[in-house]
């Protein structure tokens, strides 16, 4: 399981150039971003190198910041990579929320980052089917 | 007029009257009403002392706190065998309050309606709508009842169902209207909707009231429904509507000042301000049997008009109400108290307990957005479990509030926060805000 940033952010103008903007001037590197909308609000997603240090920076600047428990695996960057993980988790019957990916600088493989509603059963299930899950350290520093 | 040998009264008889009819109600519920008697004795004033209308002032006032302590019929000066009906307020603030009448109440409570219908210019060749609800609240009933005291038809439609109101309205040949004023123009509107300009119909005065509105309105109601519209005041605690209406003059509204005496005072002082300015309006009963209530603070804001009216009525006349001196809001009809949401918010996990009210006009009907502010270590980052919260508050809000809102989920600490009085209510229902 790797930590994620969630925020929770109304959707007026500007108000995500103000996030990124905080975690800029704390140093903050960001690896993916990844938004979700309604008309009213939106959810941040974050993965980035210091998730803890985020969520303090954020919540000091007023927004409402928290840590989330995520799976990262780790598929190769080809067609068809984040299917295998998907049929893997639904051959059991575990519900995806969401998901999304980003790809490794080294750029031989892509990380698909899963919210899921069982995540013990749903790690179990990846390592049976042969899907390596990505380390908490190769993603960030353990702070 | 309806009853002129009242109405027209000269002033010093009717002041004569007044005075009798208060020493009477005094000594009634001294004797009857254990509240009273307590509070008269801790203010060291006996019936007996009150030797004028200025004597008034020596006595205790009486406030809706005192009537929900004394939940459901601690206040009533009648025995129960007497009381023949009782309504409650639709006020949702922790207790109800319960209000009893008599015969003679239910009575009395007619001939006013009458005077009222009569004063938007209704006869006994009407053809009276009551729109306004019927059961525990005192709109619908207390019309009711006017409308067949003076002989009118009388269609007791209640609220709701607008496009049947519609097709009654016209069909029946309805010639007045008793609603709320947003309803009324509501009617209106669904009518044109409808394909029925109301204005053809022979439709021609409304009295409304139970929520506060505004002379822009009036106008917009007189010109979509082709109509005099009157306003007319009234509270359960003091009797219902009843207590105070427009004549078709429209610069006022007349007291019943034989059954009510009205007092203006500084809602800081507590002291009666002089005819023409502004304050607290404070009601005394003179003529109730199940519930008179002495020196009833309304919290409603109004003054009294200064000189005599054209139309020969010689009762005082009190200005539309501008305001509340507490935070009661009242949303299409019903008594909303800010309040309430905090109580409900600190039950629910994932929000803080910080809100604002935000009031606009959809249409003609007031709606009301309540801003929520999400708590800041929130657990949970789907969607959907977010969209669920927000319908979970909806709900809890609106069944705490007896009205339907909107729920908007906002930033944690995004709302503003202020030293002393937070701006928990934004009503932009006058200034053509719409949402």
């Amino acid at each position: 399981m790797v930590e994620q940033v969630s925020v929770f952010l109304e959707n007026t103008a500007g108000r995500l150039a103000e996030l990124t903007r905080v975690l800029g001037d704390a140093g903050i590197n960001m690896r993916a971003l990844m938004v979700a909308d309604t008309s009213e609000f939106g959810v941040v997603r974050i993965i980035c190198d210091m998730p803890r240090r985020a969520v303090q920076v954020l919540d000091d600047a007023g927004f409402g910041a928290s840590i989330a428990e995520v799976l990262a695996v780790e598929v190769p960057d080809r067609p068809g990579g984040l299917a295998d993980v998907l049929e893997a988790l639904q051959a059991e019957g575990i519900n995806v929320e969401y998901a999304y990916c980003f790809v490794e600088p080294s750029g031989d493989k892509a990380v698909d980052i899963l919210r899921v509603d069982e995540p013990e059963r749903a790690r179990q299930a990846l390592e049976r089917a042969g899907v390596a899950l990505a380390e908490a350290s190769t993603l960030y520093e353990l702070d | 007029m309806y009853q002129p040998e009242f109405e027209a009264m000269e002033r010093s008889r009717l002041e004569a009257l007044q005075l009798e009819r208060l020493r009477d109600t005094l000594e009634r519920v001294y004797a009857s009403v254990p509240l009273y008697t307590r509070k008269f004795d801790e203010a060291g004033v006996k019936p007996g002392d009150v030797q004028s209308l200025d004597d008034l002032r020596r006595l205790p006032f009486t406030v809706k706190d005192d009537l929900r302590a004394a939940y459901p019929y601690g206040m009533f000066a009648a025995p129960l065998r007497d009381i023949v009906r009782v309504h409650a307020s639709s006020g949702t603030t922790g207790q109800i309050t319960v209000v009893g009448y008599t015969k003679g109440d239910i009575d009395r409570w007619a001939d006013l309606m009458a005077r009222t219908l009569v004063c938007a210019g209704a006869t006994p060749d009407d053809v009276i709508q009551v729109s306004y609800g019927y059961g525990l609240f005192t709109g619908g009933l207390g019309v009711h009842y006017g409308s067949e005291r003076l002989g009118a038809t009388t269609i007791p439609i209640s609220g709701g169902n607008t496009k049947r109101q519609v097709q009654i309205l016209k069909d029946f040949g309805v010639t007045g209207l008793g609603a709320t004023p947003s309803y009324a123009l509501l009617i209106g509107e669904t009518a044109l909707e409808m394909g029925i300009d109301p204005r053809e119909l022979p439709l021609r005065f409304g009295v409304f009231g139970a929520e506060p509105w505004s002379e822009n309105m009036r106008r917009q109601i007189e010109e979509t429904l082709g109509i005099v519209a009157i306003d007319i005041y009234g509270l359960s605690e003091v009797l219902g509507p009843g207590v105070a209406s427009e004549c078709l003059h429209k610069n006022g509204l007349h007291v019943n000042e034989d059954h009510f005496i009205v007092e203006i005072i500084d809602p800081e002082t507590l002291e009666p301000v002089p005819d023409g300015e502004q304050g607290e309006v404070v009601f005394t009963t003179i003529t109730k049997e199940g519930i008179p209530v002495i020196r009833y603070r309304t919290r409603d804001i109004s003054r009294i008009v200064p000189g005599e009216c054209a139309c020969g009525r010689t009762f005082r006349r009190m200005e539309r109400v501008s305001g509340r001196t507490d935070d009661m809001l009242i949303i299409r009809g019903v008594n909303v108290f800010p309040s309430q949401i905090e109580q409900v918010l600190t039950g629910i996990p994932g929000v803080a307990p910080h809100y604002q009210v935000v009031l606009t006009k959809r249409g003609v009907m007031d709606h009301v957005e309540v801003h929520v502010e999400v708590a800041p270590d929130i657990a949970f980052d789907e969607v959907k479990a977010l969209e669920a919260l927000r319908r979970t508050v909806a709900q809890e809000i609106a069944s705490a509030l007896a009205i339907s809102i909107d729920v908007k989920l906002v930033e944690p600490k995004s709302i503003q926060r202020s030293e002393g009085k937070a701006k928990r209510v934004l009503d932009l229902r006058n200034e053509g805000g719409t949402a």
